[in-house]
């Protein structure tokens, strides 16, 4: 209600802005994300769909600009990874497309068949500042999980903006599991996998089966195998890491990020050196399995700080609570990270990961993803007071936010409230 | 206040059933160690020092804050809280200029210890799902003291927690009230004379794991809500009719009943000393239970997860239940669906009771932030309520629903020193706990390795602790 109130009296119009339409969006707080660091009293303008300036709130804004006024200013964030929009409730099978047990195939799955750009988890995710996603599939049949792909968070028909953006593939403890139960099977399955995909020509010519893939799931893991497409491999041991690395090493050309490294800090130095990105969660502190019995509060400030570019995920019920990276990208900053190291792996490292080129920073000519916060966007008591997308100003309301405004008083004496909508 | 006396009522009953168990009195079983008596607490508080805290901001649970406040803590107890207080003679004192001091956090929903870390087949030991009714498991043969979850929620300012039986059966089985202060066994944590409590448990989980067991549990009822409504009222009429022949045998109208460990434990709940912990997330559902404790007799003290409780926040102040619930925690599953990130104020607003809770090894060690996100959203659309009364659904008010408000709690005279100094204000995401008192003692310090404990399980390990 405050909220609206407040947003009201700055924008005044409820209307989304047309994007021809230049906006000035003050902030006490700007971070840029870029080597103009953090501005003090900034302003950043936007026309047209993309930024036309970053600066001090001195400088002059367009004749006519729309303002919003906030504490902070910061580019849209982007969750570095999640199975957002692949459900609307994840205990309900029928509603949940992340992953498949029971299908022959598995990395010709492709994510984006499963995406739903009404599931209530994407306003959920914008309301928080979210305007931009990496999804992918869960891997359930075995270790490859199938292809990711890009959204924004706008929720309209069109918002993946790269299909097969990556491969996902889990080793680890899931995966030995999901390849009959050790290591050594995960990773015979693995290199068995890319052998299919390597002497495609030759498996494939009377064959529908190659050792480990079909020949559908053998092309789709082409491009990943030849270094075109990023793989983002799941593992969480430090044994598990270094034999990632080994691969890496054997084969430059691949283009790879781990997800999860709980134990990441172990082996910063050689993932900074081999320049091999990590996605993790940093509220991952209990040796909750035998795979991350070196979990620690400080593994994103240690990787961090070892010259390892990290992004900030938050895995837990991923497909509705991807929105709880950047609290826990301020309990990294609790736990030692430095503010600005935990804004980028929130913005410009997830972007930088996927290749999101012009997100992730507010810089001129960079495409108008901008939210407006009431506070500092890593505090838990913070809020966007306004998201935009492409320069679009984005609808601030949700399923959530209209069950709250149906409950927000209970007086049932005239009709009941379910006539409140 | 209403919950303040039902909660007193449950620890005085507790007292007459340790005096009244059955089997004393007919000079029949005189070996028979009664149920509130059986697997007693041997916690004993650490050595601790006068200790004055001041210049800091004290926030002292009951709604109060005080700036530049003091706490003198003396014998394990709270001796004063104020502005002006005197370091007695020998006292350790600190400087907390710039930091908040708290009562410590309470959480009434964990599975730590039962469901410990590593979380691997062997170990997870929190729910008896051989069949609907389990009221005769008590989840404190099943608590692992070395669960490293115990130590990280201590680093998040936890100082007393319940521990509860999973959710999948309609009576779950006894709960348990720990104190955070790791030991070689569950007894070494347990706080002494807090009442025990019973897990009950609405819903999808019971019909799904017994209806709908897939072959792979017993199957068999409940399949369906009406089902699970019909299997409390079933073993409710049982334990009355149990709690019945004990009060005749009592007052020699003949031989006592069988020992019967299942009854034991509901006629507990119908003679009020046994508190009901009851895992319900839809309001309907809600309403429905609160009917059936009028049936037969008895009180929920709390609803847990609650996630509608925003929906029926009047019904549930009316009745003097609390809710105990997450910030925002929505749709991973159907009864979850309509969770709202308002959910906690709204409740509060009411003038109901509001828990923070967390039912995670991960959300234990945060609960100030899940206070602080409620409260903030609360504001955004217009409930203001004062951070230290928001503190309350952090202590005082998890206190109460354990029957152990009377002991900790809050920052007054005469209660268990259970006290956290943050780092800063404690609604902040960058604040940490600092110093973590219990009784008096000094079991955490962020500030110093030697007083951070490390479980059995993390030694000889790649890490050994949090932080190694």
């Amino acid at each position: 209600m405050i909220r609206h109130l407040l947003l009201s009296l700055v924008v005044l119009s409820a209307a989304p802005f047309a994007a021809a339409e230049p906006v000035a969006i003050y902030g006490k707080s700007v971070w840029t994300g870029t080597n103009q660091g953090m501005i003090p009293d900034g302003v950043v303008v936007i026309n047209d769909g993309r930024i036309v300036s970053v600066g001090p709130a001195s400088s002059a804004a367009p004749a006519g600009a729309k303002e919003v006024r906030a504490e902070w200013v910061t580019p849209g964030l982007i969750s570095a990874f999640s199975t957002t929009g692949l459900s609307e409730v994840s205990g309900v099978d029928d509603t949940n497309d992340a992953g498949a047990s029971g299908s022959r195939f598995s990395a010709a799955l492709d994510a984006a068949d499963g995406f739903n750009p009404d599931a209530t988890p994407i306003a959920i995710s914008r309301l928080e500042g979210f305007t931009r996603l990496a999804v992918a599939p869960q891997a359930r049949a075995t270790l490859f999980g199938g292809q990711g792909f890009l959204a924004d968070t706008t929720g309209l028909t069109g918002s993946i903006f790269r299909e097969r953006a990556f491969a996902f593939i889990v080793l680890g403890e899931t995966g030995a599991s999901l390849t009959g139960g050790s290591r050594p099977a995960a990773w015979a399955t693995l290199r068995g996998a890319f052998d299919d995909v390597r002497f495609f020509a030759a498996r494939y010519m009377s064959h529908n089966d190659g050792n480990v893939l079909t020949r559908m799931d053998a092309q789709a893991l082409m491009p990943a195998v030849k270094g075109d497409q990023l793989i983002v491999f799941q593992a969480r041991r430090a044994s598990d890491l270094n034999a990632i690395m080994d691969l890496k090493e054997q084969t430059p050309s691949l283009r790879i990020a781990i997800l999860g490294a709980d134990e990441g800090w172990r082996v910063a130095e050689r993932l900074a050196e081999l320049d091999v990105p990590v996605m993790v969660d940093a509220f991952s502190n209990l040796p909750a399995s035998f795979s991350q019995l070196a979990a620690t509060a400080e593994n994103a400030k240690r990787l961090s700080e070892a010259g390892v570019t990290v992004a900030i995920v938050h895995f837990d019920n991923d497909g509705h609570q991807a929105r709880l990276a950047a609290q826990v990208a301020g309990n990294a900053v609790a736990n030692g990270m430095s503010f600005d190291a935990a804004m980028h792996a929130l913005t410009t490292a997830p972007a930088e990961i996927y290749g999101m080129t012009g997100l992730g920073v507010l810089a001129p000519g960079a495409r108008a993803d901008v939210v407006a916060w009431d506070g500092d966007p890593l505090e838990v008591t913070s809020a966007p007071l306004a998201v935009f997308i492409d320069g679009e100003d984005q609808p601030m309301v949700s399923r959530q936010t209209k069950l709250r405004d149906r409950y927000r008083t209970l007086d049932e004496s005239q009709l009941p409230l379910a006539y409140k909508h | 206040m209403q919950f303040r006396t039902l909660c007193l009522a449950a620890v005085a009953g507790l007292v007459v059933a340790a005096c009244d168990a059955p089997g004393k009195g007919s000079g029949k079983d005189a070996a028979f160690v009664s149920p509130a008596d059986a697997f007693p607490s041997t916690y004993k508080p650490y050595p601790s020092q006068t200790l004055l805290i001041s210049n800091a901001t004290v926030i002292d649970g009951v709604g109060g804050r005080i700036e530049n406040g003091s706490v003198l803590i003396e014998g394990g107890k709270i001796a004063s809280v104020g502005t002006d207080i005197a370091a007695p003679e020998g006292a350790v004192t600190i400087d907390a200029r710039g930091k908040w001091v708290t009562p410590g956090i309470i959480d009434n929903h964990s599975h730590l210890g039962a469901y410990p870390s590593p979380g691997v087949d062997s170990t997870a030991d929190g729910n008896e799902i051989s069949g609907p009714v389990t009221s005769e498991v008590w989840v404190e043969h099943s608590v692992w003291p070395q669960d490293a979850g115990f130590t990280r929620a201590l680093a998040g300012g936890i100082t007393s927690l319940q521990i509860l039986p999973g959710s999948a059966n309609l009576f779950g089985g006894r709960g348990v009230t720990l104190k955070n202060v790791p030991a070689r066994t569950m007894q070494g944590m347990k706080f002494p004379e807090a009442p025990y409590t019973l897990k009950m448990a609405c819903g999808e989980n019971p019909k799904r794991v017994y209806g709908y067991g897939r072959g792979s549990t017993p199957g068999g009822a409940p399949y369906s809500r009406m089902g699970n409504v019909a299997g409390y009222r079933d073993a409710w009429i049982k334990a009355a009719d149990y709690k019945k022949q004990l009060e005749m045998a009592k007052n020699g109208g003949g031989e006592p009943p069988k020992r019967d460990l299942e009854l034991e434990t509901l006629a507990g709940v119908l003679s009020g000393d046994i508190l009901v912990h009851m895992h319900c997330y839809r309001a309907d559902e809600m309403a429905v239970v609160m009917d059936i404790s009028r049936e037969f007799g008895y009180k929920v003290t709390a609803f847990h997860h609650a996630v509608e409780a925003y929906k029926i926040a009047d019904k549930l102040a009316e009745y003097g239940a609390c809710s105990s619930m997450w910030a925002d925690w929505y749709g991973f599953k159907m009864e979850a669906y309509d969770g709202i990130r308002e959910n906690i104020p709204l409740v509060h607003n009411a003038g109901a009771c509001a828990i923070v809770h967390s039912d995670s090894e991960v959300g234990i060690q945060r609960l100030n932030q899940e206070a602080a996100k409620a409260w903030s959203d609360g504001k955004r659309v217009g409930i203001d309520i004062p951070m230290e009364v928001a503190w309350q659904w952090l202590s005082i008010n998890p206190a109460k629903s354990l029957g152990i408000d009377g002991k900790t709690g809050s920052l007054e005279p005469g209660k268990m020193a259970d006290v956290v100094i943050w780092s800063g204000d404690p609604f902040s995401t960058y604040s940490k706990a600092e110093k973590v008192y219990i009784d008096g003692a000094l079991m955490f310090d962020r500030n110093d390795p030697a007083n951070q404990p490390v479980m059995d399980f993390e030694l000889g390990q790649p890490g050994e602790g949090d932080r190694k």
